[in-house]
Parts: C-alpha cells; structure tokens; sequence
C-alpha cells in the first residue's frame, strides 16, 4: 500500500502497483522498493556536469548506495552547472564534494567518492556494482569502462550471454544543446566498442598549413601551441592549465596572426582551441543526466520498459529528440564471446604472448595475461614482474589447469592509426585434441 | 585580462556577452516549486537570470524529500516558496531570489497584475482550466509564458506568447554564402586576374577553389548560353571539366573545388522560409511595428531591388586549401561587399522609420549589422493560444497523430493529461491518486478521454487501454528524474527565448519516458 506519508510517496506509485507497460520480471511491492534501497549499488562514473547531476537524480530515484569516481578538481569554470560545487570549494576533488553535498541534502543515502584515476581501481571493484552510470566527456574513458565491464561477460556453449555476468551500463554526454544517453547491456545490446563509428574523428590541422599557409585565427594558435612550443621550450611539456604557458601561446598566435594579416585571435580562443574546450550549460547536462537516470531506475526494478537503446537529444533548433535502435556487432572484440585462439598443448606462455603480437586482429605487444582472476604474467609492477617470469617458460595448457577450453584476459598495447592505446581483451583458448573438445567448437568462431 | 565572469566561460561560448547580458536582465516567475518547478529553476540560476520570484502556497511535506533536492530535512512544516528560494540563492548569489506564499490559482483568479513585472512566467504542474487563465492573463500583458508538467513517467512542455522573431538563429549546418552561382564584379574580377594555368606546381595546388570555380562557371556559362549546369548530364561534365584542371593527385584546392561544385549548381536567389517571412502581413510596418518587422521591410525592399534577388552578403568565408596572401584578399573582397550591401539597408532602414514616423536613429547600427549577417536564417514563431489548441486542436492534424505509430503513445499520453484534469474536475481527485479507488478509476479515466476525444471531433477513436491503465498507476506522482529531464527541457527554452539566440520548440512537446519516443505535436 502506497504510504502518502513517507519519503517514497512518489516512486512508490511506480514501484508498488503492478502494470501493464513493464519489464519482464517486474514485482511490484514494497520488498522491491526496500530491496533497491539495500541491494542496489551503482557507481556513477565522472563528478562533473553529468555526474552531479547524476547523483542527485538517482538518490531521490530510490537508490540508496552509490559510489562515485573523478580524478579532477574543481574549477571556476566548473560553477556554471555543477550544481553541488561553490566558490569555496575550488581546487577540491570533486567526487568528494559531490557525494558530501548529495548526502548532506538527502537523509539516507550513502555516497563513496573515490578521488582518483578509472584506470586506478582494480577490475574487480567494478564488479561490484549492478549498474555502472557514466557522466564522461572522453571517448577513451568511455572505451575503457566499456571494456572492463564486459570483461565480465560470459558466453554459454551456445554463445548465449550468460545473465548473470552481464553489467548494464547507461551512458551520457552531452555538447552545448546536443548530448545523447544509451543503455548498454553487454551481449545483447551493442556495446561502446560495437558502434564507435558513431564518434566522428577529432579534427586536425594539416602541418604544413600551419606551418606555411595559416588562413584563421586557429591555425595561428595551434602553430604556437604546437610547432612553436617545442621549438623554444623543446623539454618543457605544454600544461594547459598554467596560465603562464597559455598567455605564452596566446601572445605567439597574435604575433603569427599579425604577420600574416589574419584577424580574429583571442584569448578566448586560445584557451579553447589548445583546451578543446566543450561549451557546457546546466540544462544539457540535466536531461540526459536525467534520462540515464530514469533508465538507471528501469533496469534496476523493471517498472517500465527500457530504452532500446540509443537516444540523442538536440535542442539548437527548436526540439528534437530521437531514439535508435541500434545492433550489436556479433564479431565485436570487446562484447563478443571473445576472439577464438586455437592452441596446442605444448605451447608456452612466452610463446603465446608472440602469438599475441603477430594476430591479425590483436597485435598486442607488453601483454600481461590473467587466467579466472588469476596473474599469470604481469608486465608491471616490477615485484609482480620478477613473480610471475619463470611461468614465461611454461606451458600455458598447464598454467590454465589443463582445461580443454576457457577464457583468459590480456592486456597490453596495440597501434591504431599510428597511434598506441592500452587495451583489455577477451580470448577463447582452445587447446586441440585435448578431450572435451568437440566440433560443436569450430563453429561461429573468431 | 579582465575576466569579470569566469565562472561563466562555458556558456558564453555559446551565447556571448549579449546574450547573457539579456539573461541578466530577465526576471522569472516560477508557478509551482516541486520538483519541476525546481529544477527548471536550478538551470535558471546557474545560469544567471537577474531575478526570480517563487510562487507556492504550500508546507514542505515528507514525501517532498523524496523528490525534490531544492528541500531538505530542515524545511519540514515551512513554506516550500521560502525553502527553495534560499536554495537557489545560495546556487548564484549574483540572482536576487524573492518568493511568495501563495498558490498560484489564487493569484491567477485575485490578482492577474502580478504577472506583468515579469520577463517571462515558468507555469509548472497547473491544470487546464488554470492554464487556461493564465495565458489569457500573459498574453495581454506581453509576458512569455512557458507550461511544463511532470506527470509520472509522462511530460508537458509548451511555450505561449503572440511572436517570437530570431534573427540569431545560429543554425548547425547552413550553407555558407559565396555566391559562386552570381558572383558580384569585384569578385569576378579577381578570378579573372587569376592564371588557372600558373606553371609553379605549389601555386598552382594553392589557388582558392572560390577562384577556380568562379573562372570555371563563367566559362561555362559563356559556351552555354549564359546559362550554369541544371542538367545531371551538364553537373557531371562540369565536375570532369574540374577534375581535368588537375596537375598532379594531391591538389587539395581542386578536390575541395568538385566537392563545392554543387555551390554553382544551386538555384540564385532566397529560401522559401524567408520568402514566406517576406510575405508576411507584418511586413507592411507602421508606427506599431516591431523593429524586428522595420528591418524585415527594408530587406524585402533590398531584395527587390538593389540586391537584385539575393539577400545582402553575409560576409565570411570558410576555410579553404589557399594561400594565406590569396585567402585574406578574398575575405577583403566578401567584407567589402557585405559593408556596402549592409550601408544600402540602413539607409532604407532608415528611410522606413522616417516614413512610419519615428526616430530615423531608433535602430542602432549594430542591430541592423547583425541582422543583414543572419538575413538569410531569419525564423519567426508563432504560438496559439492554449485555450484555441485546447478547443480546436488542428483536427486532421490530431487525427494523424491518433493512427500513426511513431505518434501514438505521445498523442495518448496528450489527450490523458488533459483527461486526467477533467477527472480531477469531476472527481475531486486524480485518477489512480489512491490505491483503494483504482479499479473504479480505470474505466472512468477512459470514459473521460473518450469523451474528449468525440469533444475535439475524433469520434471513434481509441486510446490503448495498457497506456489508460499506466496513466492510473502514475497516480499524479511527480518522479524526480522525469521533472528533472521535463524541467531541462524548459529552463533551455527559456534560454533560447530570453536571449534571443537559437530557435525554441514549436508546437506542444510531450515527454514519454516509457520508450523515449517524445514527439513535438502541432495542433
């Protein structure tokens, strides 16, 4: 029974009556609300526009155990929009300021921040939560936290997703009056990895009109942010964020500017060309936060029906929202059932990491492998390093318990693009001729 | 380097020091403050409204913490007007918070003068037959109003005032204004000092492709009866003709060229959108007229006769594969032509103000400036009145709505949010408000709609009946975070409206947080 009287007196209507236009495994009632409040933990990924936003829709949507990571302080420029930061707080870490604000207005829910880099945690402690929430404004982000939620992923011999091991994630972002929101269901919907081609590459200056035919105001900035730099700093890092290095670029690019009669060189522009600077405002950032939130609430409950699965969101002109049902890609390294490598028994690990570099799809070099949690070699810290190097020489099949067939995780660095990016990956070892294996195996392989 | 709002940085990349300086300067009165109301006001605030003034009439009960963040355990009992305001005061200390204790339909019926101090009026969670007042009320007293309503997992957004013209429109993706299809002389001169046959292969790669095409069209146009490319045929021809001026397989200015080809082909002349705003009955000014309307007259004069057809020029160039002597002498040239183009529309500018009789000076300089730049993306909205939706929806409109798929549920959840205030009007409460009462309720909710329905003149049609029952199990709840999504929504309206920049939403948005197929309806 609905209780007017209690802090719940809204969600409760969508919680404790049944309906028609729900999920699947809906079970209306009370212990479902209590349940939320007890059970249900999510880890909102990000403290900034999206993510204070974040954290306050989700606390009063019945969640009552949230973690929040941010590696950032807070700035000035933050104040805008980030709701739960004041004047005095600047230079504070933000996941510590927004969980203490988030938790001082709302009895109730407890907030654990966590000031530090995603790449910090351990895989595991991702694990740990129902649902992972992302409020990011990186691609690479993004694709990390994609990759290591479904890292959990596992198939079954049918190459069905196992439910159990899948970590729903609901992604936003946001850009001035556009931004977009998903739902991620690692295995069934596709994941970040299955639909990059939806982010379009970054746009960069040829070097030689920099160099020789600046036409804007830009190509001046990015000449002295750039070429010129080096040229008269060569061993200093550019800090974007040291004023003095910026007043430096900006009174280069007037100088080139000035040269080459081109106008229109501002600080301004300065600050936002080498920044990349992304024009931000609160209202953005409140609908898709938002709407990540509602789905948040759905997934975790099943009190409606989920959005399926891609909703973008722009409001320049006039009003438009969309939603796109987009498909998985069955071949996606990342949420796939995983790359199949198959393997003879005698094989050693050093051996395999070889394998790793020449295979077509991976050219993973500085591989560290884990086998079911388990190190097998580590490229770092040096202590593990000096642990796990005598397995270099042994037999991989001996190393993974002489198992037919299972997944092992590698880690290491691949190029693309003439570009190196850390990456995780999944492997379906395969050992031939051991007993167990069946042709049923050979079938929708890598 | 002063920089006297940094906190600010962020948003005036997006709409400048004027368009926050219009935001300044605005007062907002927000109707309402549970969460919807709140939260559009949050947004306000954060972003720098000079005033906002809190109407609510009621205490701050349990359950308002369980959905409203604006409140806290510390406001139990006291006035919700009172809380929230100190809230939103400590978000910006730089916007003066006042609230009044008072419900909004009371005002509304006692004293509509109230609402004329304002800028703009944010109405949440009224019912009909408040809106209804309330927009008479704002329309007579030329303050914008602005309805949202946040109704389980549904949502209402609609915008109400008699005109709303853009000049600043600052659309995505526009075509850039290079006349490459009605170059003037200035431009065709310098083409024609170009060599198109330059020895010097970097030269040669360096040439702007305005200036190929500009050579390329004319002669075309020569061997062509002074006609350009219409046919697919004659396009096709033109682009190898382009392709065949190529030295060498990494001359960017060519690639560039064939790209813009299209440039040349496209049709001279005006859009029909500013055709249409031409056209207009408001462009024949006189003393009443808006400034806006003044300068739409002298455009339409201009285009009629001294810019022979084509808006004035708008002045800018995009990048391009060029030299950087050459890039800046062609930008030199577009500048020219836009400040002479811009010197003729202000004296007939200020003819039109003469002629109508007022002050030749009333409209400065740099509003007729930026009017001539954004010329060609002009936008005027227009909004009915709620109460004409309401009683004369656009029926073949309505009725499209009712048999398409994409538009179903929206259009249902339209017609059940006015149904649910019916009922409330009938039944002294919302339907599904109370658990005992919701098997009786259903089947009156539907009868209500129905009878809506053959109201507006849709005799026959139907209303899923899982989407009745879901409205029922809402129970007039307000979720956090739909009045979250629905009061973002509205605060970026008011953005839009307040600083004059972008376009607002036309027609009626309805919010469908059940599969996010929210859709925009035009009744």
């Amino acid at each position: 029974m609905a209780d007017t009287s209690s802090r719940s007196r809204d969600l409760d209507k969508l919680l404790l009556r049944p309906g028609n236009l729900v999920g699947p495994r809906f079970e209306p009632g009370p212990e479902l609300r209590d349940d939320l409040q007890a059970y249900a933990k999510v880890l909102v990924v990000g403290a900034g526009g999206l993510g204070c936003e974040l954290l306050k829709d989700l606390a009063l949507s019945g969640f009552k155990n949230l973690e929040v990571i941010d590696m950032d302080r807070i700035e000035v420029t933050n104040l805008n929009r980030q709701f739960l930061f004041r004047l005095e707080d600047v230079g504070k870490p933000k996941a510590e300021v927004a969980a203490k604000r988030v938790m001082e207005r709302i009895s109730g829910v407890q907030i654990v921040p966590h000031f530090c880099r995603i790449e910090d945690k351990e895989i595991e402690f991702y694990n740990d939560f129902s649902i992972i929430a992302l409020g990011l404004d990186s691609i690479e982000a993004r694709s990390y936290i994609n990759t290591v939620a479904c890292s959990f992923l596992e198939y079954d011999s049918n190459d069905n997703p196992r439910e159990e091991t899948i970590k729903p994630m609901v992604d936003g972002g946001t850009e001035g009056f556009k931004g977009h929101a998903r739902v991620i269901l690692p295995g069934i919907t596709p994941c970040f990895e299955c639909t990059i081609w939806l982010f379009p590459p970054q746009v960069k200056f040829p070097l030689c009109t920099l160099a020789e035919t600046p036409r804007t105001a830009a190509h001046c900035i990015e000449y002295a942010h750039l070429i010129k730099w080096n040229e008269v700093h060569g061993g200093v890092a550019f800090d974007p964020d040291n004023p003095e290095h910026m007043k430096w670029v900006y009174d280069e690019a007037v100088k080139r500017a000035e040269l080459f009669g081109i106008p229109g060189v501002t600080y301004s522009l300065t600050q936002g060309v080498v920044k990349n600077i992304i024009p931000a405002i609160a209202s953005t950032n409140a609908i898709i936060s938002a709407a990540c939130a509602l789905e948040t609430l759905k997934i975790a409950s099943e009190c409606s029906k989920t959005l399926s699965n891609y909703l973008t969101y722009n409001g320049s002109e006039g009003l438009h929202t969309e939603v796109a049902e987009f498909e998985r890609d069955k071949e996606c390294l990342v949420c796939g059932p995983g790359i199949r490598i198959e393997l003879d028994t005698s094989i050693t690990l050093q051996k395999f990491m070889d394998l790793l570099e020449e295979h077509p799809k991976l050219r993973l070099s500085k591989a560290s492998i884990t086998h079911q949690g388990k190190n097998l070699y580590m490229q770092a810290p040096p202590v593990l390093e000096e642990m796990t190097r005598s397995n270099l020489s042994r037999s991989l099949f001996n190393l993974m318990g002489k198992l037919p067939k299972d997944v092992v995780h590698v880690n290491g660095i691949t190029i693309k693009n003439d570009q190196k990016f850390s990456c995780l990956r999944k492997l379906r070892v395969v050992f031939k001729g051991v007993d167990g294996v069946t042709d049923m195996d050979t079938a929708g392989g890598a | 380097m002063a920089e006297p709002k940094v906190k600010y940085d962020r948003q005036l990349r997006i709409w400048g020091e004027q368009g926050q300086a219009a935001l300044e300067k605005s007062s907002i009165c927000l109707l309402n403050c549970g969460p919807t109301g709140s939260e559009t006001l949050k947004n306000l605030v954060l972003g720098g409204v000079g005033s906002i003034t809190v109407v609510d009439g009621s205490k701050v009960e349990v359950g308002d913490l369980g959905n409203n963040f604006l409140v806290d355990e510390s406001s139990l009992g006291k006035s919700k007007a009172k809380c929230v305001c100190s809230f939103l005061q400590e978000l910006n200390d730089a916007v003066k918070a006042k609230f009044v204790e008072e419900s909004p339909e009371t005002l509304i019926e006692t004293n509509p003068s109230f609402f004329s101090q304002f800028t703009l009026v944010v109405a949440t969670q009224l019912v009909e037959n408040s809106m209804i007042k309330l927009d008479r009320i704002c329309r007579e007293a030329n303050v914008i109003l602005i309805f949202a309503r946040s109704y389980g997992l549904t949502g209402f957004v609609r915008i109400s005032l008699k005109e709303h013209a853009v000049v600043e429109s600052k659309p995505e993706h526009f075509l850039d204004d290079l006349r490459l299809n009605n170059p003037w002389p200035e431009l065709k001169r310098f083409a024609d000092d170009v060599d198109l046959n330059v020895q010097d292969p970097v030269a040669h790669k360096h040439i702007p492709y305005v200036v190929i095409l500009v050579k390329m069209a004319d002669e075309w146009a020569k061997s062509h009866g002074g006609r350009l490319p219409s046919t697919r045929e004659e396009k096709k021809e033109f682009k190898e003709l382009l392709k065949a001026g190529m030295v060498a397989q990494d001359e960017d200015n060519y690639k560039e060229a064939i790209d813009s080809s299209f440039k040349v082909f496209a049709p001279r002349g005006i859009s029909s959108e500013l055709q249409q705003i031409l056209n207009d009955s408001s462009a024949e000014v006189d003393s009443n007229s808006s400034d806006f309307w003044v300068l739409v007259a002298a455009l339409k004069d201009f285009i009629a006769n001294e810019g022979g057809g084509e808006a004035p020029l708008e002045g800018s160039i995009p990048d391009m594969t060029s030299s950087t002597e050459q890039y800046v002498n062609l930008q030199n040239i577009y500048h020219a032509k836009a400040e002479a183009d811009f010197l003729v529309i202000e004296r007939l500018v200020r003819n039109t103000l003469k002629n109508i009789g007022r002050d030749s000076n009333s409209i400065p300089r740099s509003t007729i400036k930026s009017f001539c730049k954004n010329a060609r993306k002009l936008k005027v909205c227009r909004y009915r009145l709620i109460e004409d939706e309401f009683n004369s929806p656009n029926l073949p409109e309505l009725q499209k709505y009712l048999t398409d798929e994409d538009y179903s549920i929206a259009v249902g959840i339209y017609i059940l949010l006015r149904a649910v205030d019916r009922f409330a009007a009938n039944y002294n409460s919302f339907p599904g408000q109370f658990d005992s009462a919701m098997d009786e309720d259903i089947p009156r909710l539907k009868s209500t709609a129905i009878g809506l329905l053959n109201d507006l003149g849709c005799n026959g049609a139907t209303l899923a009946e899982d989407l009745i029952n879901e409205m029922c199990r809402f129970g007039a709840a307000e979720l956090h975070a739909v009045a979250a999504l629905v009061g973002g929504i509205a605060s970026q309206e008011v953005i839009k409206l307040i600083t004059k920049q972008f376009v607002p939403m036309s027609g009626t948005y309805i919010f469908n947080g059940i599969d996010h197929k929210s859709q925009l309806l035009s009744l």
